[in-house]
């Protein structure tokens, strides 16, 4: 049990890697996608014991996080236009190797952590901060709107990892309210970014710079 | 009681999107806002009502802040159904829906006594007012939009991470993890230490996005700066005010945990930091709208030194939650009729508002007296009683700072404020049709009204309410 649940932890990191180092906007997205099929078969591995909660959440997670999402990005993707990101302000192998570090780190800080003692040798915790770390680092280095949702995205994939430690203190009503959240966020923005595109006719939020001081 | 005041404004939001009629959609704002205050006004005076259920209770800094926001949004209601006569050639089904969602949504997050819940409620709060912002359909209020939405969302993220160390400080404590307030108050001397420690630091960096403190404010002047002034006053006196709530739950958290002299420092560093760049910011602002922004970020940062200086400043903190909650609401409403009158907002085009607009000039005025804390007016008290707060916890090099800020501040922006309403009225300048009509300017003068009241006399039950808040937050029965 203990050696899946690793597997797919270590799937997850490598998967972020990968997303770094991806131009293709649509092959970063399924690359969120299937990250967020896994972080649904955790809950699965995690517990023993099924109950009615666990249940509904791994269903829910795994449909919103990996397929209405997804689903979601890909339809404003086609709207807009847009395939690839062009010249990140990092460029796709430095980013990989920024990445890298970023994992690094958080391996050896997770360490440092006054963890539970049943924490201590999961890769839960230095997990969850990897993909928070690289997530932020896809939503300040990418220029796309697009890019920076699917970076916002990565970044509440790590959140989400460590509610996994939680299971008492997040009531499953909290929990549906979360997703609900971040499907209507997501929604609102691929709106705004179909606006966005209408209006300066591109997606590049380098553009949005009238409001400067 | 907690689901009546929760659900009645959302499913009139509902309505509001069903109703085909541009016309007579804006009713529907105070009709709603009428209905919910009467609901406030009973359960204020009920105490029995105050416990829905084991997540749900009104405690007395949640009576604040719903005080505060639901009066604000009285008042907007009325002035946005003169507003929105104005602005017939555009659909308003989408801002009637959003503004109501919002004052459901301020429900939630008043009565919450759960940190998840209280969580999701505030980024639903996001959400529903990102469309607001995105009214006028111009590419800059596009790029608002997406700015608001994008530092919006990470910010909370940030605070949802924050809320689940705090929960893990329970759990690594080998305590019954729960997020409900009234476990963490209960356990929380027993708390892990640096769980909590830095659980505080991201939820204030999060809620404190969604504040406006600097340096996480950089949404603020983009989005006030767009926005009509009723969506201005409605960020600036209750989005904000919500965030400071999620805050106060922290802090009180952090203070049961004997965290004081850890979290006061942080608390005090974010808002003099948030009240010198506000200061920075304001010397040659020509647009009066960002103005306001820069002024909203500053009084972000009164109430996080507030909190800072604790014990005899609480008082003032909390009362300044109310009193800057009316007073942006003047400023945010009269900016917005002058906006509106000479169709542009910098000061190069603008100025004699006075003779224009002798209503809303002339409020302006006085919402800019006001708000930087000159007497006879309620800011001037709050400010006053978190200065002496200061003085009697013995912190004379906060106090002085403080006091160098204030005077800032009120140079800067009365530069920009008396550019607006002295002189004359540009010869070369287009004025639009609009003139001040009843529904745009009797709602503001009657909220100009109650800061003075305020400032000239609290109402015993308020100052019984507030002193209840300030015991609540420091544990006192």
């Amino acid at each position: 049990m203990n050696y899946l649940l690793s597997t797919v932890l270590v799937t997850l990191l490598m998967l972020n890697l990968f997303a770094l180092g991806s131009s293709r906007i649509l092959t970063v997205t399924r690359v969120v996608a299937f990250q967020g099929i896994l972080l649904g078969i955790i809950p699965l591995l995690m517990h023993p014991h099924l109950t009615l909660p666990v249940i509904v959440m791994v269903i829910v997670t795994i449909t919103i996080k990996g397929v209405v999402i997804p689903a979601v990005i890909i339809h404003a993707l086609r709207d807009v236009q847009i395939k690839r990101e062009v010249k990140p302000l990092i460029g796709f192998l430095p980013s990989i190797i920024v990445g890298s570090v970023a994992t690094a780190f958080a391996l050896l800080f997770a360490r440092q952590l006054p963890l539970a003692a049943q924490h201590y040798s999961t890769l839960l915790v230095p997990t969850s901060i990897a993909t928070v770390l690289i997530g932020f680092i896809i939503l300040i280095t990418r220029y796309k709107a697009i890019s920076q949702v699917i970076g916002y995205l990565m970044l509440e994939n790590g959140i989400f990892l460590f509610s996994m430690l939680l299971v008492e203190a997040m009531p499953l009503i909290v929990e549906l309210g979360v997703m609900l959240d971040l499907f209507v966020g997501i929604f609102i923005a691929s709106i705004i970014i179909n606006h966005i595109n209408q209006s300066f006719s591109s997606m590049d939020t380098r553009l949005l710079v009238s409001l400067k001081e | 009681m907690a689901y009546l005041m929760i659900f009645f404004p959302l499913v009139m939001a509902l309505i509001a999107l069903l109703i085909p009629s541009n016309r007579l959609r804006p009713w529907l704002l105070p009709l709603t806002a009428v209905g919910y205050s009467a609901l406030t006004a009973f359960v204020l005076t009920h105490p029995a009502l105050m416990k829905s259920s084991r997540w749900l209770i009104l405690d007395p800094p949640g009576q604040i802040v719903l005080l505060a926001v639901g009066t604000l949004f009285l008042f907007c209601a009325f002035y946005t159904v003169g507003y929105l006569q104005y602005r017939q050639e555009r659909s308003n089904r989408v801002f009637c829906g959003c503004l109501l969602g919002f004052l459901g949504i301020m429900s939630i997050i008043v009565w919450s006594h759960h940190l998840g819940l209280m969580w999701v409620a505030i980024e639903a709060s996001t959400l529903v007012t990102a469309p607001l912002i995105y009214f006028n359909h111009t590419q800059r209020s596009i790029e608002a939009t997406w700015k608001y939405l994008i530092i919006g969302s990470v910010g909370i993220a940030l605070a949802l991470l924050g809320t689940f160390f705090l929960a893990y400080a329970s759990l690594q404590a080998g305590l019954e993890t729960s997020l409900t307030l009234e476990g963490l108050l209960q356990n929380a001397p027993l708390l892990s230490k640096p769980w909590l420690r830095g659980a505080f630091i991201l939820l204030l960096v999060g809620y404190g996005t969604k504040m406006g403190l600097a340096p996480m404010h950089t949404w603020k002047p983009e989005v006030y700066g767009e926005v009509p002034g009723v969506v201005g006053a409605i960020f600036a006196g209750g989005v904000t005010s919500c965030a400071f709530l999620a805050i106060l739950r922290i802090y009180q958290i952090s203070l049961a945990a004997g965290e004081y002299a850890y979290i006061s420092r942080l608390l005090l560093i974010i808002g003099f930091f948030s009240m010198i760049v506000a200061a920075l910011f304001m010397v040659n602002q020509r647009d009066f709208k960002r103005l306001l922004a820069y002024s909203s970020v500053e009084h972000m940062g009164i109430l996080a030194i507030g909190l800072g200086i604790g014990g005899p400043a609480l008082f003032g903190t909390l009362l300044h939650v109310i009193t800057n909650g009316l007073t942006k609401g003047v400023l945010f409403l009269s900016s917005g009729n002058i906006h509106r009158a000479y169709g542009s907002k910098t000061t190069d085009l603008v100025s004699g508002a006075m003779r224009l607009l002798p209503w809303s000039g002339t409020l302006f005025l006085a919402g800019f007296i006001a708000i930087t804390g000159s007497p006879p007016f309620g800011p001037f008290i709050s400010e006053f009683s978190i200065l002496t707060g200061a003085f009697t916890s013995g912190r004379f090099v906060t106090a002085a700072l403080f006091l160098v800020l204030l005077l800032l501040v009120f140079i800067g922006m009365g530069a920009t404020v008396l550019k607006v309403v002295q002189g004359r009225v540009p010869a070369n300048v287009a004025t639009t049709s609009y003139r001040d009509g009843w529904l745009t300017v009797a709602p503001v003068v009657i909220l100009m009204g109650m800061v003075l009241l305020i400032g000239l006399y609290i109402p015993a039950p308020l100052s019984t309410l507030i002193k209840d808040a300030a015991g609540f937050l420091e544990g006192r029965p």
